[in-house]
């Protein structure tokens, strides 16, 4: 085979494309980590991301502004972690099932909606999308200039929340109860934290940011809606967080292998590499079950993963 | 709850618990009907003259009726798939995958080895859908029990894996050669397609594949294997201290989703399709999942919620063609469906605990 395509300018191109393509599982993997941390997993941010991903266009499409499309995306995420909080924290049902049912209802309810916005059309609405902003000076910089300093604003924000959130998990009160919940909900409660309340904030913090993460493919990346368009992204932030085990500046790295696999497909089959597309389609996929597979075995899963708390129950 | 009650005990039938079950299933789904209702109110469309269409679509004639029930059935086989491994708490949401490797292999051997007399080829088939489905599942069983790999990320991944194989098989090695480019397998023989039951109709003989699988695993969950895979849903711990393999019995059922999940895929290709499509199955895995749920994991249950939902689908196609209603709305109910019913508990039951 012809290797002579790998140039430099292929190099950096491949690279830029991983961050961009990380960033929506960066971000929903990074909120991810707060309410596993807290104890629940929401196996509902699938279907949390394509609301957001929703909420972000019709916002951005309704009022011309992207801002308040992003607003929308948050705000929408927050909304349906509540429906996952009342679900786990408030109702404790099984979070498995639960969260499997809203990635249901969010993959329904977003098309319904959209549908019924626009109806079938045979040119989809669109909207401009964030425009790079290249930071001065550093964006000059050779090859590091390219892939690091010259993208939209929602991408730095997600990269900004790496130390932002490792911050807010390692160094306050609040990062330490939702560690505490996390861990051992009586000791929490008998030090008088509560619990429900430090869960259904840490799932408002990962909603906020699935939203966001949603949202980010239809007004940072794609400028268009369409069904199902997160296409598993939920379901990667989740394998990446458990991959991270559980810490935010190890969670971006797994969030770029998943952008570099999502760039490396993409590159080779605008170069038509000899390899069928539904083939390099799948490798996203299929690597996160192989780190799955190879992390998992390790991993320390909070003490109180999936387990809902009532005041004074014995294990 | 059903599905940690340990085994043995309910020898007589306990009406008052199925009269639980029923009314808060049919509540449950009033309740979704209604909440997508108001979504149509609140976009200006007439939630009545939807409705209707989607009633007429699953039950006006005869004709409608019985595709309703040819819906019913992949969704009642994927539903008892289902159900197992949801008993044993194995949270394989993966069927959808494991129906199209069912598919795959078993359309591989009826145009593989077409020269074997029918009487040898259609049971072959079968055995390749099952041994499809089970191994794809199997995947995830094996992650699960030795690796500790969270089954639901490993079989929602899978899902989109075997989409991708589909598709790549139907426009590359698979490809009909006369079929004009189109992504889709030739053609399996007239002679392997499964039988009719009212000529006229698509009902055929998958049907009765799928109610005779619901006695199969009336007395599955009777065998001690059923056993063993209820007590290992009931607790890990108990099912260890009891001296059963808790990892085999994740295998195990993880085999016997898959194999189950693969029966349908057959059944849509030999009674339905007659050959691999790329839309073989879109949507279908999620809405067993549903089904199962409603049902209660009970297999007579499963016959009406497969049933119900069955005419949910058929209705709601006919409803986006006929009033312009767009088929999400099912899947908004199914998603609202599912919350409710796990939460019912903590509507209804609060006070008498």
């Amino acid at each position: 085979m012809n290797l002579d395509f790998i140039t430099p300018v292929f190099i950096i191109g491949i690279l830029t494309a991983s961050i961009r393509l990380a960033t929506p599982i960066l971000l929903a993997a990074l909120g991810e980590v707060f309410t596993e941390r807290a104890g629940i997993l929401n196996l509902g941010l699938e279907g949390t991301m394509l609301m957001g991903a929703l909420a972000g266009f019709l916002g951005a499409y309704w009022t011309q502004n992207l801002w308040i499309g992003a607003l929308f995306s948050i705000v929408v995420g927050i909304l349906f972690a509540m429906l996952m909080g009342f679900m786990s924290v408030t109702a404790k049902v099984n979070q498995v099932v639960a969260g499997v049912g809203i990635t249901i209802l969010g993959g329904g309810l977003s098309t319904l909606l959209f549908r019924l916005a626009f109806g079938l059309r045979t040119v989809p609405p669109q909207i401009t999308i964030f425009q790079n902003l290249p930071i001065p000076l550093l964006s000059q910089i050779p090859v590091l200039g390219p892939i690091f300093f010259n993208h939209n604003i929602l991408v730095y924000l997600s990269l900004v929340l790496v130390p932002v959130m490792g911050l807010i998990l390692y160094r306050t009160r609040f990062g330490l109860a939702v560690r505490a919940v996390g861990e051992n909900p009586d000791a929490a409660d008998s030090r008088g934290i509560n619990v429900d309340r430090t869960r259904y904030l840490a799932l408002a913090i990962g909603g906020a940011l699935a939203g966001l993460g949603g949202g980010y493919l239809a007004i940072g990346n794609l400028g268009l809606f369409w069904t199902q368009m997160t296409a598993g992204r939920g379901f990667i932030a989740i394998a990446v967080v458990v991959f991270s085990r559980w810490d935010p500046s190890r969670s971006m790295l797994g969030a770029l292998l998943f952008g570099f696999a999502g760039a490396l497909q993409l590159t080779l089959q605008t170069l038509k590499a000899p390899i069928p597309s539904e083939l390099l389609l799948m490798l996203p996929y299929i690597i996160t079950i192989l780190v799955l597979v190879v992390i998992s075995r390790r991993a320390e899963f909070p003490a109180a993963y999936c387990v809902p708390y009532i005041r004074g129950q014995d294990k | 709850m059903t599905a940690i009650q340990l085994p043995g005990k309910a020898k007589q039938i306990n009406w008052k618990e199925i009269g639980y079950g029923v009314g808060s299933a049919v509540a449950s789904i009033l309740i979704a009907v209604l909440i997508g209702a108001l979504l149509l109110l609140g976009s200006g469309r007439n939630p009545l003259e939807a409705y209707q269409s989607l009633l007429y679509g699953a039950f006006g004639t005869l004709g409608r009726f019985t595709e309703t029930l040819v819906k019913a059935t992949p969704f009642l086989i994927m539903a008892i798939a289902v159900s197992v491994s949801f008993r044993c708490q194995v949270w394989n949401i993966g069927v959808e995958g494991q129906f199209m490797l069912g598919a795959i292999f078993s359309t591989w051997v009826a145009l593989t080895f077409v020269s074997l007399p029918p009487v040898i080829l259609v049971p072959l088939t079968m055995i390749a859908a099952i041994i499809g489905g089970a191994l794809w599942s199997g995947i995830a069983g094996a992650l699960k029990a030795y690796l500790n790999a969270n089954e639901v990320i490993t079989t929602s991944m899978l899902n989109y894996i075997a989409f991708y194989l589909v598709s790549f098989l139907v426009s590359g090695p698979m490809m009909d050669p006369e079929g004009y480019n189109f992504p889709q397998s030739k053609i399996i023989p007239d002679s392997l397609h499964l039988p009719r039951l009212i000529a006229g109709t698509r009902l055929n003989a998958a049907f009765l594949v799928a109610l005779a699988l619901v006695v199969v695993a009336l007395f599955f969950w009777r065998s001690t294997v059923g056993f063993r895979t209820k007590v290992v849903g009931a607790s890990r711990r108990v099912a260890h201290y009891a001296g059963l393999d808790v990892k085999r019995t994740f295998i195990l059922v993880s085999l016997i989703t898959g194999g189950l999940a693969g029966i349908a895929g057959w059944g849509e290709i030999f009674g339905i399709h007659f050959r691999l499509i790329e839309e073989i199955s879109r949507g279908m895995g999620s809405l067993a999942m549903v089904v199962a749920l409603l049902g209660e994991l009970n297999p007579i249950g499963m016959i009406v919620s497969s049933f119900l939902f069955a005419a949910l689908v058929v209705g709601g196609n006919a409803m986006e063609r006929s009033a312009g209603v767009p088929f999400a709305l099912v899947d908004v109910i199914q998603g609202i469906v599912i919350l409710l019913i796990l939460a019912r508990s903590y509507f209804f039951r609060r006070k008498s605990s």
